[in-house]
């Protein structure tokens, strides 16, 4: 199996962690990828206004760079990739003036783009196409009982037409880790906004978010917390000296991508986890465990 | 608070432009308030999403686009999956958003972002940010 890859902006620099583990477990587990050439920014949100087609350029380019590698699925990791290059390719397949004016737009593309690309994110590839039980043949280390709480955060599961996974009581993540051996912790903020970009303006809606998502995590007894977006990582992982600061009662959690988990279990080599790209380092809660 | 419903408020032309620019049919919505109820963000809001379309139902634009909730919002999309009339929520408060913003009127400044914070933010939260709340 050979996969076509689109990584977007974060997963190159502060998500580095969550590509190269993504990299080493699926060589792990024999698949190939190939990396989009001359991908572009896919926009990060998808245009919610009827009339704004101009910023649904950028993410049906990038489906036409799948076609000139002759791919008919692309696989993303950052949920807001996934859910902007998704909804926008589900955008111009319903309606054929969009498509027609966009392909018009980019006139100096070979390729006229017909919606024919089908957008997967990575979790959706392991659960349905490499399938959890082939990947539990491939365990080298069992995550040996560790409590993990997985968040999905909001652009996995919605709108419903997008996620492939039950939008208020998702469990693809948590079956992935009962499959590499982990404890999967239940807790009810799965999928509660993180606070997503006001990070940038707002850091206290996002230090209350972040409080009530990992304290709900805490009380059921996670030990860390799994993610699979850039921006949820940045929020869980980074904005806890913040939330510290706002409610002194508030513990220090790791957050993990769930990729580095899965890489673990596969026995992949350490420099490919990136546990050095954390603010709250998970490398103590993992060698307790025996993990590292 | 007493309120005075006319008839030159209801046929404010900006409702006409919400909708529109949502796609949304505001009199579909019966106030239910399961949007509101499910809504992660309400601490942080002066206006309920709820009160936001029966304010644009009854004309009251200028409460809306000078309210705090349109920028709160982060189209998390809870409120459209729950919707038990299938509004689209979220792309009311984008509507808003965009009627001012199609007027320069910016909510974030690159500008006045710090270096430290330049360095600090990953792309993604600043690209998302400045797609919804700059121009």
């Amino acid at each position: 199996m050979k996969l076509s890859y689109y990584p977007g902006c974060t997963l190159k620099n502060h998500a580095k962690n969550f590509e190269d583990s993504t990299l080493c477990s699926l060589k792990q587990l024999g698949i190939g990828v190939e990396e989009l050439p001359r991908w572009n920014c896919c926009g990060t949100v998808f245009s919610l206004t009827t009339d704004d087609l101009i910023h649904h350029i950028a993410p049906v380019r990038n489906l036409i760079r799948a076609k000139e590698q002759n791919a008919d699925k692309l696989f993303t990791l950052c949920a807001m990739c996934y859910n902007t290059l998704k909804r926008s390719n589900q955008r111009v397949k319903d309606n054929s003036e969009d498509l027609e004016k966009i392909n018009d737009f980019m006139y100096r593309e070979e390729i006229n783009y017909q919606g024919d690309v089908q957008v997967l994110h990575l979790l959706e590839i392991l659960q349905n196409e490499i399938k959890f039980e082939n990947i539990a043949k491939k365990i080298n280390k069992s995550l040996g009982g560790l409590n993990v709480a997985s968040y999905y955060g909001c652009m996995l599961v919605r709108p419903q037409d997008i996620g492939f996974d039950d939008m208020e009581n998702p469990s693809s993540m948590d079956d992935l880790m009962s499959t590499l051996g982990a404890q999967p912790v239940e807790f009810p903020y799965k999928t509660e906004c993180c606070g997503a970009y006001q990070t940038v303006d707002n850091q206290d809606i996002v230090a209350e978010r972040t409080f009530q998502i990992l304290s709900s995590a805490q009380s059921r007894g996670a030990e860390v917390v799994a993610v699979s977006c850039p921006l949820c990582a940045f929020n869980l992982d980074q904005r806890q000296k913040k939330t510290e600061q706002n409610y002194p009662e508030f513990k220090h959690i790791p957050v993990l991508y769930f990729t580095q988990l899965l890489a673990l279990a596969l026995g992949c080599p350490k420099k490919s986890l990136r546990l050095d790209l954390h603010h709250i380092d998970p490398k103590p809660i993992l060698k307790e465990k025996g993990l590292i | 608070m007493r309120i005075n419903i006319s008839r030159q408020k209801l046929k404010n032309p900006l409702v006409k432009k919400i909708q529109e620019l949502s796609g949304q049919n505001l009199l579909a919505c019966y106030q239910c308030g399961k949007c509101s109820a499910g809504c992660p963000s309400i601490s942080q809001m002066d206006l309920l999403p709820n009160q936001v379309i029966r304010y644009a139902q009854l004309g009251f634009t200028d409460e809306l686009i000078n309210s705090k909730t349109i920028w709160v919002c982060a189209s998390c999309m809870t409120c459209n999956v729950r919707c038990p009339k299938g509004i689209n929520i979220a792309e009311i408060m984008e509507a808003l958003r965009q009627i001012l913003l199609r007027q320069r009127k910016e909510h974030v400044d690159l500008n006045k972002l710090s270096h430290e914070q330049l360095c600090e933010l990953p792309p993604i939260a600043l690209v998302s940010n400045f797609r919804k709340s700059s121009s």
